[in-house]
């Protein structure tokens, strides 16, 4: 009898080793078949002989986009954008938790304002208002228009809001007698304290911007004023590769370029900031999943 | 056109009702709801099922190494836009791609995973899936190691093989989990991924695959047809609204779940 329970133990977990390698295979694959489209060359592309490994290894689909100008035009605007937004979304996050965190004898309107950025979280008036709005402020055609309205995000308000409330009183009220005033509480006291909440709203913040394609689309009419995810939407998904990737140009050999593998070269360089960035900030990605709810 | 926005809001005639009575006689309304709820429960059972049926899985796990290694690699996709992960999957769902080839190569006929109005809806739960059982197995994770240890052995000592402890110990210990989980995506029934499906989608599979909000963009931004679209995305808005606020309440009172 122990004997058989022991094989059924290793039978089970050698299967359920199997079912996560293949699980973690199946999340990996496709990454990999479309980095080793972007090294292929034109025959096998087109013959769709192209699997796990380059096939007629080549750089060409690469060396096209290092002299792209609109599309390294549109890194540096998403890098901008990056930078800009989390900056912008951080500063009005902090300022508008700080107070509604108070308690009622500093801030007597707070539930007021709690309704109403609940009511803007939960209601929208719908893209076509949203629109008309972003006109009538003028936001069309506007860098601005990347970084404003994302920066009021009121989740983030929320989850900084429960933070603030669980730092002990006490360290606020210190301060308070040493003749803070609340800017200072703000600044000395609860923002040293809530480093690792900003961090992981910075870094959820900054993959929102990094990964956001279709305000961009929606509000600038300009292909130079684009993200680039925007960039890479207009080309790909509405097919306009084709046309670049057999048009030429004298400075670069496009005798193994395809429209596919340029696709993928694109897409590639679009992801690798993120692939290199996320294993080593996953557990503040973790984390953040937990800090924006109060429970029982 | 009723509304011109040259004209704004006082120059443009009122025409009380109008819009909302086209709108609901108009052909695409009912299929652009009934294409949104399926898609969306569709997203959610499954979705949900695969992610727990995942933290099941990496539970077991012990060496930490492999775990971590399974987890940073599934979690991946989460963080890659749609239009990434749709222009790979463009290239792989076609009909001469990758997957096909794949199919193909064992003796069957390809598939139009993104052709066919009858297989678009699950090509669309499945991809999303993919994409997200990484990220969205972490809370059931975290139920999962919330879970008393001493209730296993408890359980073991009283002779309950792993299916028994699996039913009476880990279950039960994430039952309030499973549960929020279910009220709280009740309030995502209408929202069945924006980008994705405009990223994924063709004229040839509206029919199936076209959702409110795509509707809203392409009759509202691409066609200019701003009152009718308001309306539509209004509609969906309120009604959104209505099922936001009934799950929130319902994870309050099922699961102890609050904001704030």
């Amino acid at each position: 009898m122990v004997g058989e329970r022991n094989l059924i133990y290793r039978l089970a977990r050698f299967f359920i080793h199997l079912l996560l390698i293949l699980a973690a295979l199946a999340t990996l694959l496709p990454f990999v078949h479309l980095l080793s489209l972007s090294l292929s060359g034109r025959a096998a592309v087109q013959a769709g002989a192209v699997g796990i490994w380059p096939v007629q290894f080549t750089l060409g689909n690469y060396v096209y986009v290092s002299r792209d100008n609109l599309y390294l035009r549109a890194m540096m605007i998403s890098a901008a954008r990056v930078l800009l937004g989390v900056m912008l979304c951080l500063f009005v996050v902090v300022l508008t938790a700080y107070p509604l965190s108070q308690d009622r004898l500093h801030m007597p309107g707070r539930t007021v304002f709690k309704m109403l950025l609940l009511f803007g979280m939960l209601f929208t008036g719908g893209l076509i208002p949203y629109y008309l709005s972003m006109r009538n402020l003028g936001l069309i055609d506007n860098f601005a228009v990347l970084i404003v309205p994302q920066a009021l995000n009121i989740f983030y308000v929320i989850v900084m809001i429960n933070f603030f409330r669980g730092i002990p009183s006490e360290l606020a009220e210190a301060a308070v007698i040493d003749g803070a005033s609340h800017p200072q509480v703000l600044w000395y006291v609860y923002l040293p304290v809530s480093l690792p909440a900003l961090a992981t709203i910075a870094l959820f913040s900054a993959v929102q911007h990094w990964n956001s394609w279709f305000d961009g689309i929606l509000f600038l009419t300009k292909a130079t004023m684009w993200p680039v995810q925007s960039l890479t939407y207009q080309r790909i998904t509405l097919r306009q590769i084709e046309y670049i990737a057999t048009s030429g140009h004298a400075w670069t050999d496009v005798s193994q370029i395809t429209a596919e593998g340029l696709s993928a070269a694109f897409v590639m360089l679009v992801s690798v900031p993120i692939m290199l960035v996320y294993p080593f900030l996953q557990r503040y990605f973790i984390t953040g999943l937990t800090l924006g709810s109060v429970k029982g | 056109m009723d509304y011109s926005p040259y004209k704004g809001l006082r120059g443009s005639p009122f025409v009380g009702l109008d819009i909302f009575r086209q709108m609901f006689t108009m052909r695409e309304t009912w299929p652009i709801f009934r294409n949104t709820v399926v898609i969306a429960v569709g997203k959610i059972v499954f979705g949900q099922l695969a992610n727990l049926t995942f933290a099941l899985l990496v539970h077991q796990v012990t060496q930490p190494f492999f775990k971590r290694f399974v987890q940073t690699l599934t979690t991946l996709p989460h963080f890659i836009s749609w239009v990434v992960i749709g222009s790979a999957m463009v290239q792989l769902l076609s009909t001469s791609g990758g997957i096909n080839s794949l199919i193909v190569g064992l003796g069957g006929r390809p598939i139009r995973f993104l052709g066919d109005v009858k297989v678009f809806p699950w090509t669309l739960i499945l991809s999303e899936t993919w994409k997200e059982f990484g990220f969205g197995s972490i809370i059931y994770l975290a139920a999962l190691t919330a879970i008393n240890p001493e209730l296993y052995e408890a359980a073991a000592v009283d002779g309950a093989g792993p299916l028994a402890r699996l039913l009476h110990v880990t279950i039960p210990g994430i039952a309030p989990t499973i549960i929020l989980m279910g009220c709280l995506s009740l309030g995502q029934i209408l929202n069945a991924g924006f980008e994705q499906v405009l990223v994924l989608q063709n004229p040839m599979v509206y029919a199936t695959g076209d959702i409110i909000d795509t509707y809203v963009y392409r009759a509202g931004i691409l066609e200019t047809k701003y009152s009718l679209a308001t309306a539509v995305g209004l509609l969906k808005a309120v009604v959104g609204f209505a099922l936001i606020l009934l799950s929130y309440w319902l994870a309050d009172r099922l699961a102890n779940y609050r904001i704030f």
